[in-house]
């Protein structure tokens, strides 16, 4: 059956990008951005706290870290909720040793389901990011206008009422998006984005509501990544975020702030054998000059407050 | 279907003809960087859905991206200061998509080669003329904004026909990266020109090493090294190819790109290493008289 000669058409052929959502920039070729305190690099440490369903749907697609067995999925089920029972606190516990005020992204339905891990994480003092609704309920282009928004207000006003904060920013279930996520995330008062990974900047995106800021948060070093999908040891972890804290914290003499995201999961630095890994990953990075390490949403209001 | 591609002949390694490069150096190493643009929301080919999820599969794309808005820079800047200029294997759309980055490369001195359109648009599917059509553009377009007339071909994401070759030998094209066969560049059996198989590799590809062998950042230097200190050696005798294909969005992360310059810059080092592209190494082949040698040894082939 050969391909029809419309094969050969590419409407979105220009200069810049392929679609309107952000435009093309270099990195190095951008004004240099100044983070407070003059820090060269500004920490953003992020803990994913998720529920996954015992009856989580394959279609369209299962988030990463879903439960993978036939159904009932005794052992994934339970290894991912030992994160809300221990492997959350274990992480609170190592940030408060640290004094470290951080971000955790935490699907909607913790809140109902365990609002002592809301609680704990709000008394630390940490910013709430807003992780869709659990991580069964993945955003694709194909749930509806309703669906989505739907999805998006349940989240929101479920940590908002809990922790009381403002929650305005947003990481989707398996970084996935449809093609209108982020018309509808600004709609409903999301200020900033994590799911893009193309820079290790804040930039700009629009959206038909307004600005919505993309956050880095870097995608190879992820705890879950490194040792569930490359099935790295723990001490290579160790060495990559290490690496790609140096190369960022030697850039930023050069070109400006950058910013060094860590992604972690409670159900994957939480287990007793990794989190001292954890600590001197942190060790590590806080002894050197010029770290500033914030919540995700301090970051990006120092980013957008530089104009 | 056929059970052999039927486009080389057997050549064992023992009693080739001598390779001899250029200024007496043993082993040509070239470095090829696959400066790539994949689509937000390419059409569907039947035999290969481009993303892992439904379009936009946001993740999978911004991860691309990266190589354009970040990545590129810290790969050429490696680059640069082990010595080495790149052979682009060029998705030509990203002529139209960012010139400046392709500025960056024809300013060093880099060459081109085309990879296709987009690494979206596969030639599973199409008819000749149809494949003649991406050829005539990867042309056109690499001409208008490099001035380079196409010398060599990596078909987009690996994807190709068994006619590929003959279009390509036809419309001019001196060398394929598309088979892995060897460690010299080999003749390859076209209807009319004359076309050869440049060594390429998987398994010095990043995009191999680090996606599907999960290798760290660290290994794939060792590899590397490893690689490079057998085919130096192995070169005494008669000159080899290494081939390094790179993808900025992967080797210009920055917890990989201190490992890997490192390693180039180690190969750098060595006297009897020729820095070269693969249009050189493609000409040199051709004027030293190793493809006359190499086809005529093949054809008397047991």
């Amino acid at each position: 059956m050969p391909m029809p000669d419309s094969y050969l058409d590419y409407p979105a052929r220009r200069y810049g990008m392929d679609h309107d959502r952000y435009d093309w920039s270099d990195m190095f070729a951008r004004a240099p951005i100044r983070w407070p305190e003059d820090a060269r690099v500004a920490l953003s440490i992020l803990t994913h706290v998720q529920h996954f369903p015992l009856n989580m749907p394959a279609k369209p697609f299962k988030a990463p870290g879903a439960l993978s067995m036939p159904y009932p999925d005794f052992r994934y089920f339970t290894n991912r909720d030992y994160g809300n029972r221990l492997g959350v606190f274990r992480i609170l516990k190592l940030l408060a040793e640290k004094g470290l005020t951080t971000s955790f992204a935490i699907n909607g339905c913790i809140a109902q389901r365990y609002p002592a891990v809301i609680d704990a994480v709000v008394a630390g003092g940490h910013e709430l990011v807003a992780h869709g609704l659990d991580m069964g309920r993945v955003h694709h282009s194909g749930l509806s206008e309703a669906e989505e928004t739907g999805l998006i207000a349940d989240t929101l006003r479920l940590l908002r009422d809990a922790s009381g904060q403002p929650v305005t920013g947003w990481l989707s279930p398996g970084r996935a998006q449809g093609f209108h996520t982020p018309d509808r995330l600004a709609q409903q008062g999301v200020e900033w984005c994590l799911d893009w990974a193309n820079d290790d900047l804040p930039y700009e995106m629009r959206t038909d509501h307004g600005p919505l800021l993309a956050m880095p948060l870097a995608y190879e070093t992820d705890d879950r990544v490194v040792a569930m999908e490359y099935f790295h040891s723990e001490p290579d972890w160790v060495q990559q975020v290490k690496d790609r804290f140096d190369v960022l914290w030697r850039e930023s003499a050069d070109h400006g702030g950058r910013v060094m995201s860590l992604p972690l999961h409670s159900w994957v630095s939480g287990m007793p054998y990794r989190v001292e890994y954890l600590r001197e990953v942190l060790d590590y990075m806080l002894a050197r000059d010029g770290v500033w390490a914030a919540p995700a949403g301090t970051i990006a209001r120092a980013f957008r407050a530089q104009g | 279907m056929r059970a052999d591609l039927g486009l080389y002949d057997y050549l064992p390694w023992p009693g080739r003809p001598k390779i001899t490069w250029p200024g007496g150096k043993k082993l040509a190493v070239w470095i090829a960087p696959n400066i790539e643009f994949y689509e937000y929301d390419p059409p569907d080919n039947p035999t290969r859905t481009p993303w892992g999820r439904p379009n936009p599969d946001v993740l999978q794309y911004s991860h691309r991206d990266y190589g354009n808005r970040a990545g590129w820079q810290r790969m050429m800047a490696a680059m640069d200061r082990a010595g080495f200029r790149g052979s682009v294997s060029l998705n030509v759309a990203l002529c139209d998509h960012h010139p400046e980055i392709i500025r960056a490369c024809a300013d060093r001195g880099w060459e081109f080669f085309s990879h296709g359109i987009y690494n979206t648009r596969y030639v599973y599917n199409m008819t000749a003329d149809q494949e003649r059509e991406i050829i005539r553009d990867a042309f056109d377009t690499v001409r208008k904004h490099t001035g380079q007339e196409l010398a060599g071909w990596l078909s987009p994401a690996l994807s190709n026909n068994l006619w590929t070759m003959d279009l390509l030998a036809e419309a001019g094209i001196r060398y394929t990266c598309d088979m892995f066969h060897d460690d010299q560049p080999m003749p390859v059996k076209v209807a009319s020109g004359k076309l050869i198989s440049m060594p390429y590799s998987l398994e010095m590809n990043d995009v191999i090493v680090y996606n599907s062998q999960k290798v760290t950042p660290r290994h794939y230097a060792e590899i590397i090294r490893r690689q490079f200190d057998q085919l130096y050696k192995d070169s005494d005798d008669s000159g080899m190819v290494m081939c390094i294909p790179l993808h900025p969005y992967l080797v210009g992360q920055p917890h990989r790109i201190d490992a890997f310059a490192e390693a180039i810059r180690y190969i750098a080092r060595h006297d009897g290493v020729w820095q070269a592209t693969g249009r050189e190494i493609a000409e040199a082949y051709h004027a030293s008289g190793a493809y006359d040698a190499m086809s005529a040894a093949a054809k008397g082939g047991r």
